[in-house]
């Protein structure tokens, strides 16, 4: 062959390369792409960890700053609400007290009247039986109108027991 | 270091250099084989200087040099499986940012030429690639070996070795087809048979370049005047730069036509 080519040599070669490749793949470019990959999945997966963090803190800051621009009008509302709220407890509990002060007037009221009514019957009940004894003294007693006139002085000054 | 000790190690180190230019200039030089043309032809067809593989067969210099990057890829390989990767950790250190940078270098050429289909291609890629730049850098170290007629040499380049370069050109050739028949079967075959002049031009381009590495310096050795300080440049740093540019090339040419013959039918080029 020209320039000394030789089949069986160039086959040599290739059985060299053969070996040398499998050497080459197997011992270094296969374990060293795998940790490079396997490093690189790490550091992905730790970005696209930080990434959705930072989505979610940039979402919760968002929700935030929403909340603290309503946050015055919130409060606003809120007293708004509850002087509504008081007044209305207020007056609630101002018209229970009256209504509970008519009652216990009315109530007074009632009872003082019975009591009174209850004094002038019995005031009424005992003026008649001293005027009724007194009566039957006098004309028991003395049948004159002496006794009698002194009799009506008597009771005119409220000595009709004595 | 103290000035007293720069002095030192420059007095040392001149002492050193002038007594090898001395011992260059009384040794004497065995003398050439025959001419320089004589010695250039040998270069490039080894009819003389051949090696007995394990005496089965005289093969050329370049083969023994192939084995050779194999074996030292084997334990090294071994040593970086079995005492560094387990140790890697997440934040590299320099050898392992070497490796991963190797590993990825080469992983990304084939991502970035052959979108669609890279997995094997990068791990070809990365073998091809350490194959031709250790092969290339290993006739740095002047390994010796004996020829079959009991001359020690220097074991070159695999890839100076014609037959080597026709290997890896060829086999380059084969991985594309395989890519185009994987992705578009028949149309595949026929995208890669377009391209018939590529495996004759990446093993020549290869096998010339290579070549021509190992001549220029072969001229420049048979010249004891030039033996002086030119040969750092012509042999260590041509060398070097030449193992990077081929092994860029070849990867590169190789992923380029991967990628265009793998490409789905029917796909919009951009």
């Amino acid at each position: 062959m020209p320039l000394n080519i030789d089949w069986q040599q160039i086959l040599l070669h290739l059985f060299n390369f053969v070996l040398l490749f499998g050497i080459a793949y197997f011992l270094l470019y296969k374990p060293v792409k795998k940790f490079m990959d396997d490093r690189t999945a790490y550091y992905k997966e730790m970005d696209d960890r930080a990434k959705a963090n930072l989505e979610e803190s940039e979402k919760v800051k968002e929700e935030y700053q929403a909340k603290l621009a309503n946050v015055e009008d919130e409060i606003i509302e809120e007293k708004r609400q509850a002087y509504v709220e008081i007044e209305k407890l207020t007056a609630d509990k101002l018209g229970e007290a009256i209504a509970e002060a008519d009652k216990i007037i009315a109530n007074a009221h009632k009872t003082s009247e019975a009591e009174h009514d209850k004094m002038i019957k019995a005031a009424k009940i005992e003026i008649t039986d001293m005027v009724t004894s007194a009566a039957e003294k006098l004309v028991s007693e003395k049948s004159t109108s002496g006794s009698f006139d002194e009799f009506l002085e008597k009771a005119e000054k409220g000595d009709v027991n004595e | 270091m103290s000035k007293n000790k720069k002095i030192i190690s420059i007095v040392i180190f001149s002492v050193v250099a002038l007594a090898v230019l001395i011992g260059t200039i009384i040794v004497k030089s065995p003398g050439h084989h025959g001419s320089i043309g004589d010695l250039m032809k040998d270069a490039v067809l080894h009819e003389d200087n051949r090696i007995s593989l394990f005496g089965i067969k005289d093969v050329n210099p370049g083969l023994i040099s192939a084995f050779s990057i194999t074996g030292i890829f084997l334990v090294f390989g071994l040593i970086v499986r079995i005492f560094v990767i387990p140790r890697f950790k997440m934040i590299p250190g320099k050898f392992q940012m070497l490796l991963e940078m190797a590993v990825g270098f080469f992983d990304g050429l084939a991502k970035s030429n052959s979108p669609h289909r890279n997995r094997f291609l990068g791990a070809y890629l990365f073998s091809a690639g350490a194959y031709i730049f250790v092969g290339t850098t290993f006739e740095l170290f002047g390994f010796q070996a004996i020829t079959t007629k009991g001359h020690a040499m220097a074991l070159p380049a695999p890839l100076a070795d014609i037959n080597g370069a026709i290997m890896i050109g060829f086999l380059s050739f084969f991985v594309i087809m395989s890519g185009g028949i994987a992705e578009n079967k028949l149309k595949g075959v026929g995208l890669t048979l377009k391209e018939f002049s590529l495996p004759i031009s990446m093993s020549f381009r290869l096998f010339g370049a290579l070549l021509s590495g190992a001549l220029v310096t072969e001229l420049v050795y048979y010249s004891m005047a030039l033996s002086y300080g030119l040969p750092v440049l012509v042999g260590v740093l041509f060398t070097l730069l030449h193992a990077l540019i081929q092994t860029y090339v070849l990867c590169m040419l190789t992923a380029l036509f991967y990628g265009e013959v793998s490409e789905p039918a029917g796909h919009n080029k951009h």
